[in-house]
């Protein structure tokens, strides 16, 4: 055994392992935590494969970006354990067959010709993938690119336009514009009156 | 001397690789760490005098044994669980904070050819790296079962991905210029004295980077996350000993990354302000000092550190709400416009009007 294999069988298991975790784990912050190693051993994986662009692009994305707004949101959720394994048995038949399902279509399309092909050859030393990625991301799928990037945009502006209300329920908020400019006579009146007169 | 080289020559080959391996993280590590202990001295010294006090005196000839009072006082500190804590993450939080303010300096290179990983995306390592220093304080506050931990952790989930956004971009900004990802050679692209170096067509992506990088440490101005005056000291509140000096470790660790590759994206890293001056650099003892070296890496770095520290002793902390504004509204726009003007230039350029 080599030592790269050795390595790839370390990640790999780790890999499998976690994944396991997050579908076990009760506790939902466990289960993204699984699911961060998930991730992470999956990049270095990759990175194995000299994909080392997809690897961190992986770990920046997913790991140091969604997975953070993963945990921000449950973390705040007070998430009750109990009441999620009530129908446990109910759902289980259902669940066995869609996993069974599932599990025989990945293996059809993996054994499918489509995915026979020869191991390509290492590239050499001075290979850079980020530059052959970039090269053909920006030249023969530019289109698509570009189209990609606009799809994310709609539904970027789509969520803000979802996620914003403007409040029309009389809340009271600081105007600090308004603050400054008030005069002393707007806030106070200063009434004349006769002093008290003695009895 | 020969029987050593005969016991080397014994060990098999790929623990020979792995040994001189950990022996060059060790080597880079230990600096490090010194590094952190005695900027927090500076700090406390620095401030001092800024604030026209002595700061710390008491402890060896002038203050100077401080830091190793310090460490050996939390040391001996007893670590206190909170009842009801999430254990097993309540441990892991704090090596999770330090491990990647630790790792990214392994591509980080001090001189040409003196860096222990060049790998040819080392840009985006650091990046990928440094974005996930924020779950080792997500994970303290959650784990720690406290109130104010949990608002720490809320607070800094949503300003470091706020900033990592900024940060990116002005990155963009210079592997266009320089054409690679690769940290030495953005720095070999700025060779040929200061003028050549990034910060004069980068400068506004220069101000945004480092700003962004304060905001990623949590430091002040934007350090809300400890803001002592609202939740007492944020995500570390519970820990206590080690366990906090792990953060402290990685809060300072992540300090002076900054504050290096600052220098070596803006201000042309270990090149000498005065590379192409030939007849300067040819006088005997002067030329070595004046030259390139890993002494004006330091004395570059050097700068940028003292500026977090003045940031500390002069601005009061922001309003979270403005944090995100600054971030959001005023940073991010400025790199895209920025990067359109850099996009312009090396249009020109290729089309050979320029």
């Amino acid at each position: 055994m080599t030592f790269e294999l050795f390595i790839f069988y370390v990640f790999a298991t780790v890999s499998v392992l976690s994944a396991v975790g997050v579908v076990t784990m009760r506790n939902p912050v466990y289960a993204a935590l699984f699911l961060i190693l998930a991730f992470f051993t999956s990049a270095a994986t990759w990175i194995l494969l000299e994909a080392e662009f997809l690897g961190v692009v992986l770990v920046l994305v997913y790991v140091g970006a969604v997975m953070v707004l993963f945990l921000f949101v449950i973390m705040m959720l007070d998430i009750n354990i109990d009441p999620l394994r009530e129908g446990f048995i109910r759902y289980l038949p259902f669940g066995i067959l869609i996993a069974v399902v599932i599990a025989a279509e990945i293996i059809m399309v993996l054994s499918s010709d489509v995915f026979v092909m020869e191991i390509p050859k290492a590239a050499p030393l001075d290979f850079s993938n980020t530059k052959a990625l970039g090269e053909i991301l920006y030249t023969d799928y530019v289109y698509p690119f570009e189209l990609a990037a606009v799809i994310l945009l709609v539904a970027m502006v789509a969520a803000i336009s979802l996620a914003m209300r403007k409040r029309n329920d009389g809340t009271k908020r600081q105007i600090p514009a308004d603050q400054i400019r008030t005069k002393s006579t707007d806030r106070l009146r200063v009434v004349k009156m006769k002093s008290e007169e003695k009895l | 001397m020969d029987s050593l080289i005969a016991i080397w020559e014994s060990v098999p080959e790929a623990l020979r690789i792995v040994i001189v391996i950990l022996l060059k993280i060790i080597a880079i590590l230990l600096p490090v760490i010194i590094a952190v202990a005695y900027t927090t001295f500076a700090e406390r010294k620095i401030i001092g005098y800024m604030q026209v006090r002595c700061g710390p005196n008491r402890v060896g000839p002038k203050g100077w044994l401080q830091p190793i009072a310090d460490t050996l006082k939390l040391m001996f500190k007893e670590i206190i669980v909170p009842t009801k804590s999430s254990k097993a993450v309540f441990f892991i939080a704090p090596m999770l904070a330090l491990a990647p303010a630790l790792a990214v300096w392994s591509v980080i290179p001090f001189w040409e050819g003196g860096v222990l990983s060049d790998i040819n995306a080392g840009l985006l390592f650091v990046l990928a790296i440094t974005s996930l220093d924020v779950f080792g304080i997500i994970l303290a506050g959650w784990a720690s079962n406290s109130k104010y931990a949990i608002l720490s952790s809320m607070r800094v989930g949503a300003q470091v991905v706020a900033y990592e956004i900024a940060m990116g971009f002005a990155l963009v900004g210079v592997l266009m210029l320089a054409g690679s990802l690769n940290l030495t050679e953005i720095v070999n692209a700025q060779a040929g004295g200061i003028q050549n170096w990034f910060m004069w067509p980068l400068f506004g992506l220069l101000v945004v980077y480092f700003i962004s990088g304060v905001a990623e440490t949590n430091r002040a101005p934007f350090d809300v996350a400890e803001g002592e005056s609202e939740i007492v000291a944020g995500f570390h509140v519970e820990y206590s000993g080690m366990a906090f000096a792990l953060f402290f470790l990685a809060e300072y660790a992540s300090m002076l990354l900054i504050s290096i590759l600052t220098v070596l994206l803006f201000l042309g890293g270990w090149l000498s302000p005065f590379g192409g001056m030939e007849g300067l650099l040819s006088i005997p003892v002067l030329g070595t000092i004046l030259g390139d070296g890993i002494h004006w890496l330091f004395l570059k770095a050097f700068f940028f550190l003292v500026l977090y520290l003045w940031f500390r002793a002069t601005f009061p902390r922001y309003r979270y709400d403005q944090i995100m504004r600054l971030g959001w509204k005023i940073l991010i726009p400025v790199t895209l416009v920025w990067i359109f003007g850099i996009g312009i230039y090396k249009g020109l350029q290729i089309e050979g009007i320029l």
